[in-house]
């Protein structure tokens, strides 16, 4: 994507709005290098390895809306850092919830 | 075969209270007549509907957990198809999750106790609260 090239090279370009699914706050990175010179990509971890969530359920709306972006789609892996496993279970999980009317097919 | 599902429907918001309740024990009738053993019943209350179904844009979401073979759960089923006021289910088996759940939580636990490199490094996590 266009986007992850010019995340690199932009110095201290501020994070693009409308993808609030990226966890921030992973632990092991260097951190508190956004003021420097030149922006500092913080190495994506797995929210669910890291934070030791076994249990990735369709019925726990507020940790899958984390990662399905506002106009409802499933944010890619390579946007979320979230590992292959997971991500296999978090879409699954996701799919259920929009079956179920907890989550949209598409919003708007 | 008896594995455990967990079963979920949404109401129509208009149905009053009572008539919920009515509308649960008469479920939890079918369920125990088909063979199934409803361990829990969970009332998660009125919600906003994330699209419109029936054109309701609320509905009251209802959660059992029970334990039954796939027949009490196919003429369960066939029920809230034919339940006027039950605007959409779903079904999940839970039992292989469980399964799965146990032995990550099994395997764990022996690996925190034995090699100490290992230890500190899971122990390095551990301090961020495990449960969403």
């Amino acid at each position: 994507m266009a986007d992850e090239v010019q995340e690199a090279s932009t110095p201290a370009a501020p994070r693009p709005a409308g993808r609030p699914d990226r966890p921030d706050r992973g632990p092991g990175g260097p951190g508190g290098r956004e003021g420097g010179r030149k922006f500092f990509r913080r190495k994506k971890v797995c929210k669910f390895c890291v934070e030791k969530i076994d249990d990735i359920n369709y019925k726990d709306v507020r940790l899958l809306q984390q990662f399905v972006a506002e106009r409802g789609k499933i944010v890619p892996r390579r946007l979320t850092g979230v590992c292959t496993p997971h991500q296999r279970q978090l879409t699954a999980a996701i799919k259920r919830a929009r079956n179920i009317a907890l989550l949209p097919f598409a919003a708007r | 075969m008896q594995r455990s599902y967990e079963l979920m429907f949404i109401v129509r918001p208009d149905l009053p209270e009572e008539d919920l309740e009515k509308l649960i024990s008469t479920l939890q009738n079918h369920a125990t007549s088909a063979g199934a053993t409803v361990q829990n019943t969970d009332k998660w209350g009125k919600r906003r509907l994330a699209y419109d179904v029936k054109k309701f844009q609320d509905g009251q979401y209802v959660l059992f957990t029970l334990t039954a073979d796939g027949k009490a759960i196919h003429e369960l089923e066939r029920r809230l198809r034919v339940t006027e006021p039950v605007l959409k289910f779903i079904t999940v088996r839970t039992d292989e999750e469980h399964q799965r759940l146990e032995k990550i939580k099994k395997l764990r636990a022996s690996r925190v106790k034995r090699p100490p490199a290992e230890a500190a490094a899971a122990a390095e996590g551990e301090g961020a609260p495990a449960t969403a």
